[in-house]
């Protein structure tokens, strides 16, 4: 089993769970009268593990909701703590938003919903929301994305005018959510100039690529910007890594050899050679091809089935520093930096797209070595010839790195 | 504060464990999980006056609508990647919107195109709404929207996902929630607590790509079974700790899901396979045909007749007692929607948005009205107070009867 693919907490062991006995509970459900967190902070003693973040976040009921975790872990507080925090008023909720700050995602969610009740209530019973802190939260860049995200959307239903004055300053964001509005913003832009100024509207379609950093809006203003003339250099743009050295074919039949740790699992020596399937292997150059970076097992070693191949390369880092390694891919893989192993799955032909596994790393200074075990399986139709993959190195927001060298 | 202490492992055990209402459709295919209403008297002739209301949804689904006393809950997915994922309640009479309720993904969201990430219909035992989605996760509220807890149940086990989606619908029996969870990479169903969501059981399953739904079945000798169609054939297991209890291991499908009826299983399975559970061993095969295909659309059992309709649109009515072929009526294609039953009715909805009854009492079967809906659905429908609910991406229709509640 190997790590969590999204982010840096541990799943537990996903083996076999025998069977247990149910737990038993009280729930514990306030009247819908609105309490302040102030008055939940003191009511309640749920957990010890503090927020400090401010002193109404740091109520022990929203520390119930950020304590949630795997397999139900924590479930019980939180169901305690749920109902008050979602009897809040309106005005706190920049405070409930910033208990996002630093929670994982199952806690985020808890205080989402409960976010979502205090704002039902309050529209529904003819209230407001709160504006003006609502918009102090989101332009603080230092809060969680989609909490911010989140503010945006509470802006919008407060006052829809101030929120679409608010989308040009995305342009940049750190969240991809709100960055996106800004992108989109600007192809409607540039799509009202097209008929009549097609140099201006090529100007922001620019723009607009320049600051979107998901494939589908990648795409989009590529195709858009070809059709004005002006060609996008797909693989600049994504940045995939394109200089690869690769080795096979060792035998995956049966899908057997997804888990046979192979030589290059152990150690990587250009000059090596291994027995493989139908023969010698040994390690040969191979470029990245396309505009979608495919590395393809297929061209040097031929259309072959149920086989193994590796692929690695060299990425030079100038600095050490948190990144994620994205993959695409429709066969079975695994990867490794540095000799670690990060994530593996043996499902073949279901599909592929760009960013399909994000895999967080932390690059070293200089030399980091990117292993790829890429595992093609015995099905014969048109559509499982693929043998191939696409991988780039990111940061957290999707933005490229490139190796230094 | 006026606090309301309620002991789960009392009230909600007594809650959780009642029997389904039969005038209310709180799962997948109805209250037996067969696609028959027991009780509703439907339109036999539509037209456009038929349609009581309709609603607008967000986003993409095709899981089916559900219906609690006098609330309507459906599921959707929304957002550049469908990871915004949302349980939608809308009022039975008039249709309109009473809360939502908004998660963002903690698992995978790719999917194949036809289908989307909220795919696996909810499920309700009167007090609650269950939803789960594409990326696994799982949100448990009462019916006013409040939480009841959250799981990532992708996080918790990243790699059980398919890339072309996840599909299967959830079951409750005997106070266990049901979440069938199987793909390539990585398969198990479990047992969840529904008071907390914590698990009771996970077993391991065939690692193979699977989108049938449970399906629960009292045996004779009284054991509640969860029924798990997969590729490599039928398996019943214990609701209370998922132990097996027995398994007919043939060739199985992995789209349409087994019917029970009458105490027999109608597995579609080399065509149509039906075995009879007996106490003490395995089920005993009463018969099987190679005439009786369905394709996408799970089969339907009327009295002494089983209907199957496969993708192109062919109905095919066969003997229940003997798996003989009667007569099959061609109907206006294709389908992904499972057929339901009311009043001796079979109300089919092609993917081109075309309602069409059926009169299987006609000798060769005969369409008798049909109620163009203009868009494309691919949910099976729903059926609850004399009336139709039919979903599509962007809209939900109520077609009957406006009963009073």
């Amino acid at each position: 089993m190997g790590r969590d693919i999204d982010t840096s907490a541990v799943s537990p062991d996903p083996g076999l769970v025998g069977s247990q006995p149910p737990d038993t509970v009280d729930l514990v459900i306030p009247s819908p009268r609105r309490l302040s967190l102030g008055l939940i902070s003191g009511l309640l003693a749920l957990t010890s593990s503090p927020v400090s973040v401010s002193a109404v976040v740091s109520s022990s009921a929203l520390s119930a909701l950020r304590s949630v975790g795997p397999e139900g872990q924590g479930h019980e507080a939180a169901q305690k703590a749920w109902p008050l925090i979602a009897a809040a008023p309106a005005k706190d909720l920049p405070q409930l938003l910033a208990a996002m700050d630093g929670a994982n995602d199952y806690a985020m969610n808890w205080i989402r919903t409960a976010i979502e009740a205090v704002v039902q209530r309050e529209i529904g019973s003819g209230g407001t929301l709160p504006a003006a802190s609502l918009e102090s939260f989101l332009k603080d860049t230092r809060h969680n994305p989609r909490a911010r995200r989140l503010a945006f959307d509470l802006i919008r239903r407060a006052d829809p005018r101030a929120a679409d004055a608010l989308v040009p300053g995305f342009l940049n964001d750190p969240g991809n959510d709100l960055r996106r509005e800004a992108v989109d913003r600007l192809v409607s832009e540039a799509g009202k100039q097209v008929a009549t100024d097609k140099s201006a509207a090529r100007a922001i379609y620019r723009r607009a690529l320049h600051s979107a950093r998901e494939a589908d809006q990648i795409e989009s203003l590529a195709k858009t910007l070809g059709d004005l003339g002006e060609k996008v250099d797909l693989p600049q743009t994504f940045g995939w890594v394109t200089r690869w050295r690769l080795i096979g074919p060792f035998d995956n039949t049966g899908n057997q050899g997804f888990t046979q740790a192979y030589p290059p699992e152990t150690v990587i020596d250009p000059k090596a050679e291994y027995p493989g399937k139908g023969g010698t292997v040994r390690w040969v150059d191979a470029e990245a091809q396309g505009d979608y970076g495919m590395v393809d097992f297929n061209k040097p070693f031929g259309a072959l089935k149920e086989v193994a191949g590796y692929a690695v390369a060299e990425f030079v880092s100038d600095k050490a520093r948190p990144a994620e390694i994205r993959l695409g891919c429709k066969n079975g893989w695994k990867v490794w930096l540095n000799g670690k192993f990060l994530f593996g799955r043996d499902e073949y032909h279901t599909g592929a797209e760009i960013d399909q596994f994000r895999l967080p790393v932390q690059l070293r200074a200089g030399t980091n070595v990117i292993l790829v075990k890429c595992t093609q399986n015995g099905q014969v139709e048109d559509w499982t010839k693929e043998w191939e993959f696409q991988l780039r190195v990111t940061n957290a927001q999707g933005t490229p790195i490139r190796s230094s060298r | 504060m006026n606090l309301l202490h309620l002991h789960l492992t009392g009230l909600l055990g007594l809650l959780l464990t009642g029997p389904l209402v039969a005038a209310d459709w709180m799962q997948f295919r109805g209250p037996d999980g067969n696609g028959v209403s027991p009780d509703a008297q439907l339109p036999r002739t539509l037209d456009a006056q038929s349609v009581v209301w309709t609603a607008d949804l967000p986003g993409r689904g095709v899981s089916s609508p559900i219906v609690v006393r006098d609330r309507v809950f459906v599921t959707s997915t929304s957002g550049p990647r469908n990871a915004e994922l949302r349980v939608l309640c809308f009022g039975l009479s008039d249709g309109h919107l009473i809360w939502e309720r908004q998660f963002w993904a903690t698992g995978r969201t790719m999917t194949h195109e036809k289908i989307s990430g909220a795919t696996p219909t909810p499920v309700s035992d009167g007090q609650h709404v269950f939803a789960l989605f594409s990326s696994n996760d799982c949100a448990a509220l009462d019916l006013d929207g409040n939480l009841l807890w959250y799981r990532g149940l992708g996080k918790d086990y990243p790699n059980a996902n398919n890339s072309l989606g996840m599909s299967s619908s959830l079951a409750l029996a005997d106070g266990t929630l049901i979440a069938q969870v199987e793909s390539q990479s990585e398969s198990f169903t479990a047992g969840l607590d529904p008071s907390t969501g914590r698990n009771r059981w996970r077993i391991e399953r065939p690692r193979t790509s699977n989108w049938t739904s449970p399906v629960v079945f009292r045996d004779p000798a009284g054991r509640t079974l969860v029924l798990l169609l997969s590729s490599n054939g039928l398996a019943a297991v214990d609701v209370r700790d998922g132990s097996p209890v027995w398994s007919h291991d043939d060739k199985g499908s992995t789209v349409p899901s087994v019917t029970a009826s009458g105490g027999r299983l109608y597995v579609p399975s080399n065509g149509l396979t039906v075995l009879e559970p007996v106490s003490g061993s395995k089920p005993k095969a009463v018969w099987r045909s190679t005439q009786l295909r369905t394709g996408t659309p799970s089969p339907v059992v009327l009295g002494d007749r089983v209907f199957l309709l496969n993708d192109g649109g062919i109905l095919s009515c066969g003997d229940a007692t003997d798996g003989k072929r009667l007569w099959q009526l061609r109907l206006e294609g294709p389908f992904s929607a499972t057929p339901v039953v009311a009043g001796g009715l079979l109300y089919c909805v092609n993917e081109k948005g075309l309602v069409q009854v059926v009169d299987p009492a006609k000798p060769e079967g005969e369409r008798v009205s049909t109620l163009p809906l203009g868009q494309t659905v691919i949910a099976t429908p729903s059926i609850a107070s004399n009336s139709l609910f039919v979903r599509s991406d962007g809209r939900l229709w109520r077609i009957g009867r406006a009963s009073p509640l």
